[in-house]
């Protein structure tokens, strides 16, 4: 897997941070948009973009990856990313 | 005892006809479509015919019956759970499975060995603690033992595990049991088959036909059927037929790896599981050891293995057994495990009217496949939740009132 900041490192070295999920506003979210946000998620095979940590830098960032085949299609900072939903 | 074979000693009609019919073409309605022709769908199938008289009911397997998680778990069979709900579900399935080689006059292999998980830490211990109580009080054989009675029921085992993860103790559980888990899908089906019940292998299901909040039909590769009632039963595809009902659910899918050794002769009679070195073993009627580890670390849809893994696993069961630095492993294979946050299943009724859910099974369906087929066929023919089931609703997500059955998933995924 190729970190943002460090470059292409074995497999090993990186933890998986779940699916991206963008958050309602807590303030203005209501019990059920909580609730949908805390527990449900989009779990068929898709291509998703997550939430990777290279471990040794704990460095944070996002991949874009193929979950039925296991590929990754590219990795990015999040600040870098144009995801729809993601809060400004 | 199996009198077929008294009959077939005795008769030269050889051999036997084969499972169950061939069905050929869909019909173009039933009473009710089962979506998965694993142990679960199948279950249910067999307890909506014989307990509930529903038998224009079809099965839809996109492979071939039991080819999915029923074929690729541990079987390992327990109901020391740790809350309410989930032992007298369980125990209730222990139940069942004891008077299925009977039930479907068919040798399922069910052998009763005990059940050890080892506790390798203090914390660890005091769960085993609670689980044994909660067990107790709903009458079920749970207790705490020392190393002393492990190695008794298991001489072999290096009882320090190398020296850094002494075994203090564990949770045995004496109804433990392993059986033959592709007869489960056979018994179950050929019972639904008798009855009635279409088994439609190699038949796919596109999309599933909902109008006004109400299951009207299913769209399969075959043609389309209507249909009133859905019972999706697909272990790690449930997310792919919630969508086509627009139901959103927790369900995430992470592939489970599991191996075999080489066969060897009889010498593994308990189940062991250790969750600090992320093991379940046991040996089976071949006599391979039948090995497990934890969930693979990451989302995917498919059920490839890894190298990781056998190495893994490996290295923990030297630390249990050195003496089998030399045994080979013949085979790994990988399932699709269904997950959910609290890690009990999501069983019953949906806020789409006839589209029943029998998911989320995770790492833990096959022990439950009698209760679960037996609850899901009452929910079907009644249109409503089986009491058994009802801690395991959907709507539990939506009112924060999960069930917290990870401390009894033996090892913690």
């Amino acid at each position: 897997m190729t970190c943002p900041i460090n470059g292409p490192r074995p497999i090993s070295e990186f933890v998986y941070g779940g699916a991206f999920r963008p958050m309602p506003d807590p303030d203005a979210a209501n019990d059920i948009q909580w609730a949908d946000y805390v527990f449900n998620r989009s779990g068929a095979a898709a291509v998703k973009i997550e939430w990777w940590c290279h471990s040794p830098s704990t460095t944070w960032f996002m991949v874009e990856r193929d979950t039925a085949r296991d590929v990754i299609l590219r990795s990015f900072l999040y600040s870098d990313a144009a995801i729809e939903g993601a809060p400004k | 005892m199996p009198w077929r074979l008294v009959r077939f000693a005795l008769s030269k009609k050889h051999p036997e006809p084969r499972m169950f019919a061939e069905p050929g073409e869909l019909k173009s309605s039933y009473d009710a479509v089962i979506i998965g022709g694993g142990g679960h769908g199948l279950a249910a199938a067999y307890y909506l015919a014989r307990d509930h008289g529903m038998t224009n009911v079809a099965v839809l397997e996109k492979g071939y019956i039991g080819g999915g998680n029923t074929g690729r778990n541990t079987t390992i069979i327990r109901s020391n759970y740790l809350t309410p709900e989930g032992v007298k579900f369980y125990d209730t399935s222990v139940d069942l499975w004891k008077d299925l080689s009977q039930d479907f006059d068919l040798n399922l292999f069910y052998s009763t060995r005990g059940h050890f998980t080892l506790a390798h830490t203090d914390s660890a211990l005091r769960t085993m603690r609670w689980r044994a109580e909660v067990n107790k009080h709903y009458g079920v054989d749970s207790e705490v033992v020392g190393p002393s009675e492990i190695l008794k029921a298991c001489p072999q085992m290096d009882i320090t595990c190398g020296g850094h993860a002494p075994v203090l103790g564990a949770l045995y559980h004496a109804p433990g049991a392993v059986a033959r888990h592709d007869t489960v899908a056979w018994g179950y089906g050929r019972g639904a088959s008798l009855r009635g019940v279409e088994i439609h292998q190699q038949t796919q299901v596109m999309g599933i036909d909902v109008q006004g909040g109400k299951v009207r039909g299913v769209q399969t590769d075959r043609g389309y059927i209507s249909t009133p009632k859905v019972l999706c039963a697909v272990a790690g595809s449930t997310p792919r037929m919630t969508d086509m009902v627009g139901l959103r659910t927790p369900i995430y899918i992470h592939p489970l790896q599991a191996m075999v050794s080489e066969p060897m002769k009889p010498w593994l009679n308990p189940i062991l599981v250790s969750g600090s070195l992320h093991i379940y073993v046991s040996q089976s009627a071949r006599g391979e050891l039948v090995m497990g580890a934890s969930l693979d670390p990451y989302e995917v849809h498919s059920t490839r293995s890894t190298l990781d893994f056998v190495e893994g696993l490996s290295a923990h069961m030297l630390d249990m057994f050195p003496f089998l630095s030399n045994a080979k492993v013949v085979r790994q294979w990988a399932g699709m495990a269904d997950m959910t946050p609290d890690f009990a299943p999501i069983m019953g009724k949906t806020p789409v009217e006839g589209f029943y859910l029998d998911a989320g099974w995770g790492t833990w369906g096959f022990k439950a496949t009698p209760v679960s087929g037996k609850t899901m066929a009452y929910t079907l023919a009644n249109d409503r939740n089986h009491e058994l089931i009802e801690g395991f609703s959907l709507s539990r997500f939506a009112n924060y009132a999960l069930t917290g059955e990870k401390g009894a998933a033996s090892v913690g995924h």
